[in-house]
């Protein structure tokens, strides 16, 4: 049978919220197309307990695929989709928004000779085929991205299908053997998910401000938190400046961070890539302050300023004060 | 020890990117460069080289490109590469992301390296998978946007940030690993080498040395097809604000926040 197939992501008990996007986006279109959306899931059998695989199906999966196999790498997961696939006739695969999809998405585009298509925003039906749009170009332009093959891949962008119980109870869950690939085995989790840096909490500020590269160094966080203290807010940061070990993780916004969408979004010194604006576009109001006039951000704030953020930072920080005091 | 580095030449960051209408690709004419998530694969080679827990004889890299790619050759060869190979035919132009990943493969293949590196992502396409479609043709096992390498028993153990923290990877050799930028910071090419990178040997290679099968690349073979671009819907622009007297610029701010009540 033709048919959807979606990677579900889980860790520790939950399935990831891009990945419950990506059921439902791909029931959607299924029933459009006359067909099912089936579900996969591969990890430690103990950590994907019936109840949770099943609930898939409040989100529209009629079926869920579950493979006993190593967590949080891709190429196992390729291997699984492939025979999956291979032995059920999917024409799709589809993946939420998230890093692991890229991987598997891209693997099984060279297993099964496929075309892909990545950071797609949106999906629809034509002439009985799906048709992925994709933003390129800095999201300057959409393209129509048709497949030509037998199968074809579509990786969402982060956050763009919607989560909904529209699905009609618990899907039936089969569990698939799989023969893992040698390759596929040959890379080994030593330590998943660790938090690095102070816990934060700025999924429920009304308020923040957000650092990137532009700072210049780990101090330049200093005055950020003077300015979210001022508004009453928190203080967010980039993935270039986590990585660097500037800021904490857990106040990391974009594609491997946090969604937020706050009443004000002041970004200082950030520049904008897609994989910061998939975390923050939904913000209410949207400040940049950068010294590089041609920066994307400035494409999607409400209020530029260009300038430097060591001069104009601190004298907001007064200015809010005072503001409040008065 | 051999390893491979993946490297493209993309338009200069200045240069502004659009799609030619008539072809429905990229019009890549202007200002070039080496992508410059490439020079953090490049220097991460480098480090492997001279960090002495691994034997690297060679360091070549590889491209697929038109004639005009050999610059960004000559540019991973001055920082640091021994040589270089050039896989340039117009049976390749237009290829997708599935046949540019087989005919790079192809051509790593005839390379039998112990590791490719490789920028987690070119500065124009914004692909993110050349990586892990190159690792699945050559039966490599993959990880990519890592931002550390460590030799450990003739492994790699790698770092990377993934959806739910920070993930540390022990990758068997051979192996294909896309960089970060946070990775490293990439050394300047001295005088000397940038005037010596040409002398370096430099192999081109056509579809058929390296065994590509033409019904697999080139844009009419692409399993995704790009069409009907268009704008997305419009956003109202932001109001720019250039600070010229920085007391002014604030007061502005304030003002333009206290209009929407955002200072409570």
């Amino acid at each position: 049978m033709a048919g959807i197939l979606v990677y579900a992501l889980h860790y520790e008990g939950q399935i990831n919220k891009n990945s419950l996007g990506a059921v439902s986006e791909g029931a959607r279109l299924a029933s459009e197309l006359g067909t099912e959306c089936h579900a996969i899931v591969v990890g430690e059998k103990a950590g994907l307990p019936d109840d949770l695989v099943g609930s898939l199906g409040a989100y529209g999966a009629s079926k869920v695929f579950r493979v006993d196999g190593p967590e949080g790498l891709a190429q196992p997961v390729v291997d699984a989709m492939a025979k999956v696939i291979s032995d059920n006739g999917h024409e799709y695969a589809l993946f939420g928004g998230g890093l692991l999809g890229f991987e598997i998405g891209a693997g099984l585009t060279a297993r099964l000779d496929a075309g892909v298509c990545m950071e797609v925003t949106a999906v629809r039906v034509e002439e009985g085929k799906l048709v992925a749009e994709r933003p390129i170009l800095q999201d300057s332009q959409i393209a129509d991205v048709h497949y030509r093959s037998g199968v074809g891949v579509i990786i969402g962008r982060l956050n763009a299908f919607e989560a909904t119980q529209n699905g009609a109870g618990d899907a039936a869950v089969e569990d698939v053997d799989v023969e893992f690939a040698a390759h596929s085995l040959k890379a080994s989790m030593v330590q998943r998910g660790e938090q690095r840096g102070a816990n934060v909490n700025i999924e429920d500020a009304d308020v923040l401000i957000a650092g990137g590269r532009g700072l210049g160094k780990a101090e330049g966080f200093e005055a950020l938190e003077a300015l979210a203290g001022a508004f009453g807010g928190a203080v967010a940061a980039t993935r270039a400046v986590v990585d660097a070990g500037w800021y904490s993780y857990s106040a990391q916004i974009g594609q491997t961070g946090k969604t937020v969408s706050p009443k004000l979004y002041l970004a200082a010194g950030i520049s904008g890539a897609i994989q910061h604006k998939v975390g923050m576009q939904g913000s209410e109001n949207i400040v940049a302050i950068n010294k590089d006039s041609n920066a994307p951000i400035f494409e999607f704030s409400d209020l530029g300023i260009i300038g430097d953020l060591n001069k104009i930072v601190p004298k907001l920080t007064e200015a809010v004060k005072a503001k409040k005091g008065g | 020890m051999k390893i491979c580095v993946l490297v493209k030449e993309v338009p200069d960051a200045a240069v502004e990117k659009r799609i030619n209408p008539s072809t429905g690709r990229m019009d890549r004419s202007g200002e070039k460069n080496l992508n410059p998530f490439d020079t953090h694969a490049i220097e991460a080679a480098m480090q492997l080289k001279e960090g002495g827990n691994m034997e690297v004889d060679e360091v070549v890299a590889v491209t697929m490109g038109p004639e005009s790619a050999v610059r960004a050759l000559h540019k991973a060869v001055s920082l640091g590469a021994d040589r270089s190979v050039h896989l340039t035919d117009e049976a390749l132009a237009g290829s997708d992301v599935n046949g540019t990943g087989y005919a790079l493969a192809q051509a790593l293949a005839k390379e039998s390296p112990d590791l490719v590196l490789l920028g987690q992502q070119s500065d124009d396409g914004e692909c993110y998978t050349i990586g892990a479609v190159v690792a699945d043709h050559l039966q490599m096992p993959s990880l990519t946007q890592v931002i550390k390498i460590d030799v450990e028993d003739g492994a790699l153990r790698c770092e990377r940030q993934a959806e739910y923290g920070y993930d540390t990877v022990q990758v068997q050799l051979p192996a294909v690993i896309s960089v970060g930028d946070a990775i490293n910071e990439p050394r300047y090419p001295s005088l000397k080498a940038i005037m010596g990178a040409k002398k370096k040997p430099l192999e081109t290679l056509a579809t058929g040395d390296v065994g590509i099968e033409g019904d697999r690349v080139g844009f009419e073979n692409a399993r995704a097809h790009c069409n009907d671009f268009k704008a997305p819907p419009a956003k109202s622009a932001g109001q720019i604000i250039e600070d010229e007297d920085t007391g002014e610029t604030v007061e502005k701010i304030i003002a333009w926040l206290d209009e929407r009540k955002l200072i409570a």
